[in-house]
């Protein structure tokens, strides 16, 4: 496989996973906003745009933070290079570009999502954002069942990498986020903002049935990082995404015959996780954790660039 | 004008009319409703559209793609009409091949002046970097998209040779696929020659002609510019059906005259490369410096013998539309017989009296750049305001051998879905013709456009041009099953 097609299909597996991350983040988001015991208004938005690190590129807009303009920054401002938008365009680019590695229907499933988010012209009020997020989400699961409809080889193997690296960024940063900025001044911890904050994290990754079939006492902050950070079970676990990283790897080094540097950090990351306990994580400062889990995992994605002549 | 056109399906009688062998065809125009046609088109456009079968139009919006509108009323060619097109294609690509051996080698026909020798020489399309050298098997046109019009019942003219990344093939296939789903009962009324095993003739002729001694299993690759070309979904597409790797300039590197591309696992020789891009780009050191989509070193690489590019760098010069006026006597020359493809008639600028006429003609001739192509720098007298005809006058005076000028011809016109039902609209007709190692390869089909405005001659996808698929009828009855391959039909050498 050329070094680019591989390129492109790693980035066009992050691409999509990021459009679809940005869903629902909006769509937890507006949840929050909403639905919660108290309104969490302006702030459930900011912290929306921290997750992203967006709040620079949204300030430049101009606009207040309310939720039709930061609903519209995320999904669909073109001066947003993380916007559902942007990365879908980005991601449909790869899959055009390689298009001779990918199915008729991965490629089809691109390429529809991609029509349908650029015919979007403005998502005015709850209901229309809502239901543009349902049918992306389909989207982003009818891309996932194509992938996995393709032959096991390096191809559908790095855009599977791609999403993985993608999807560990995206879990740390959103638990990042709620434990330095969400939860207002004078709130307690494990008062009802904080608890509507975790469990809205919980649905951003789909994870409330999950969460209550594996503890079955109530919403406890330790479990919800336990859960999202350690659980191999969870699919998008931190500790699964990382699994699953050094599984894709060694899947393509044994197609080709040899591993490399990428190999060995996945797999000390995986060690690094298995050997880790919740208590551990969070004596020692959650925030520190996670800043060091992301730029490890910035790291990780550099050495496989390296490692198959792609960067 | 389109009155006074001959009609494929209708003949001269017009709509519900019918051809002696097309009545069938009439009978299916006629029965099918409108507003089933008109929904089985919008299926295969919308299918078109989801899988991205589009072109990009220069100057616009990347996001503007468009596709290529599709006409779902076929055109049909008689087993006996493709019997003749077919033998006239191979004697004219036998002769383009002939033709680019001599001007790149001995020049024999210059010495024996059949054209004149700066016409060649001093050609902008003519390259001195390969002249002297051989490309591997003495192949130099290995895919000709040669384009046809017709005027009558038996009056089929060429209009152009593209020798050069003639383009529109996967149009063939992708409307064939169509047609099957969405108007299976003609497949079953009509013996349709099969067009799909085009990809695997494609690849058996890259493969035949890979530089002598490397193998049984040459490294294919087909080189695009990238996804923003305007082809770029048929390089993906080609480069899929026949499973080899699509690479951009950037993929590939040259080391000691060969040429390598960079994967996830090394470095891999490369054998052949058919490329779709034009000369001038291919590499910075020797064609366009300031060219980003090249590949430096490719040319010395190919001069050395190491690598073999389709179509071979200098066809241009035969597909020139300069050079094409003198077209019938080439291929008397090399092939020894009459064109069984006649040329349209054409007036060469560059000559006194041609010039002289076309000046006092203008409103009744197409005045065309030579190297102008996609319907761009070209004057269609008789639709032209006087201000655009003076314009061209004065350009002519100026720079008379840049002009070739031809009648307009009554361009045969098919049924086509128009808003107001099935109508009559113009059409000309490409099919692709393969050159390899061992021989030529025509599949029976071809690339059918049609001009969708009312009287339009004007067939350029660029210009609003659509396509439909092209029937060629088998002379065996219907039957299931895919047929035997074309036989290849025995290319006789060089200048000889």
């Amino acid at each position: 496989m050329l070094s680019r097609t591989a390129a492109s299909l790693y980035w066009l597996g992050r691409y999509v996973e990021r459009a679809e991350f940005t869903a629902r983040l909006i769509e937890a988001t507006i949840r929050l906003d909403l639905l919660s015991a108290r309104p969490a208004g302006e702030g459930a938005w900011e912290s929306a745009l921290a997750v992203v690190s967006a709040e620079d590129g949204f300030w430049f807009t101009g606009e207040p933070v309310s939720p039709d303009a930061v609903g519209r920054y995320l999904a669909l401002s073109l001066d947003n290079p993380s916007s559902i938008r942007s990365c879908l365009d980005a991601a449909r680019n790869n899959a055009k570009s390689v298009r001779t590695a990918l199915t008729r229907e991965a490629w089809e499933a691109i390429n529809r999502a991609w029509l349908f988010v650029r015919d979007v012209r403005v998502t005015d009020g709850t209901p229309a954002a809502l239901a543009m997020i349902e049918k992306l989400k389909a989207e982003a699961r009818g891309f996932e069942g194509a992938l996995h409809r393709m032959l096991r080889n390096e191809a559908s193997f790095f855009v599977r990498l791609g999403a993985a690296i993608e999807r560990a960024d995206n879990t740390a940063r959103l638990i990042d986020v709620k434990y330095h900025l969400l939860l207002p001044e004078g709130e307690k911890v494990g008062g009802p903002i904080d608890r509507d904050q975790w469990t809205t994290i919980l649905h951003t990754v789909s994870a409330v049935t999950a969460y209550r079939w594996l503890y079955r006492e109530g919403l406890r902050p330790g479990h919800v990082v336990d859960l999202l950070v350690l659980r191999h079970e969870m699919p998008r676990s931190i500790a699964a995404s990382a699994d699953e990283v050094a599984q894709l790897l060694t899947s393509i080094g044994r197609r080709l015959g040899r591993q490399g540097e990428a190999d060995r950090m996945a797999r000390t990351r995986q060690l690094m996780l298995n050997r880790s306990t919740v208590n551990g994580i969070i004596s020692g400062g959650l925030h520190e954790f996670l800043r060091g889990f992301i730029a490890d995992n910035a790291r990780l994605d550099y050495a496989i660039g390296q490692q198959f002549r792609f960067s | 004008m389109a009155s006074a056109a001959f009609d494929e399906v209708w003949g001269d009688a017009g709509p519900g009319a019918s051809r002696e062998g097309f009545e069938a065809l009439a009978a299916w125009i006629a029965e099918t409703p409108a507003q089933e046609l008109t929904r089985r088109q919008q299926a295969a456009e919308a299918a078109f559209r989801q899988l991205g079968i589009t072109f990009a139009v220069y100057g616009e919006d990347e996001a503007a793609e468009r596709i290529i509108p599709f006409d779902i009323v076929p055109r049909i060619f008689a087993a006996s009409e493709w019997r003749n097109l077919k033998a006239g294609l191979e004697q004219r690509v036998e002769a383009i091949n002939a033709f680019l051996a001599d001007v790149y080698g001995p020049r024999k026909i210059l010495r024996d002046g059949v054209l004149p020798a700066e016409l060649v020489l001093s050609n902008p399309q003519f390259r001195p970097q390969v002249a002297g050298a051989r490309p591997p098997h003495d192949v130099y046109a290995h895919i000709c998209g040669i384009d046809m019009v017709r005027t009558g019942p038996n009056d089929f003219f060429v209009l152009e040779d593209n020798a050069r990344t003639p383009s529109g093939v996967s149009y063939m296939l992708e409307n064939r696929e169509a047609m099957i789903r969405l108007c299976p009962e003609l497949f079953e009324l009509f013996p349709v020659e099969p067009v799909d095993d085009y990809t695997d003739l494609l690849l058996s002729t890259l493969r035949s002609v890979a530089p002598h001694g490397r193998g049984s299993e040459p490294v294919c690759v087909l080189l695009t510019p990238g996804h923003f070309n305007s082809a770029f979904y048929e390089h993906s597409f080609l480069a899929d059906a026949m499973g080899i790797e699509l690479v951009e300039a950037a993929d590939l590197e040259v080391d000691d005259d060969i040429v390598w591309m960079r994967t996830i696992d090394g470095r891999v020789r490369v054998d052949v490369i058919y490329r779709r891009l034009d000369d001038d780009y291919i590499d910075p050191l020797v064609f366009r410096s300031d060219s980003m989509l090249g590949v430096p070193g490719l040319m010395a690489a190919y001069l050395a013998g190491n690598v073999t590019l389709t179509n071979a760098p200098g066809t241009g010069i035969a597909d020139d539309k300069a050079i094409y006026s003198y077209m019938p006597e080439i291929v008397r020359y090399y092939t020894g017989s009459e064109a069984k493809l006649p040329n349209v008639e054409t007036w060469r600028c560059r000559e006194k009296q041609a010039l002289t006429y076309t000046l006092d003609n203008l409103d009744k001739l197409v005045v065309k750049l030579v190297d102008g192509s996609g319907g761009y720098g070209m004057l269609v007298g008789p639709t032209a305001s006087k201000a655009e005809i003076e314009r061209f006058r004065e350009a002519l005076v100026a720079e008379p051998h840049r002009y070739i000028a031809q009648p307009t011809l009554a361009l045969s016109t098919v049924p086509t879905l128009t808003e107001k039902g099935v109508a009559p609209r113009h059409v000309d007709f490409r099919p692709f013709c393969l050159s390899g190692a061992d021989g030529i390869r025509i599949v029976p089909g071809g690339l059918t456009r049609v001009a969708l405005r009312e009287g339009s001659l004007v067939v350029n996808s660029s210009q609003g041009g659509g396509t439909k698929d092209s029937l060629i009828l088998a002379d065996r009855p219907r039957r299931r099953g895919k047929a035997a391959a074309p036989e290849v039909t025995p290319m006789r050498s060089g200048a000889d």
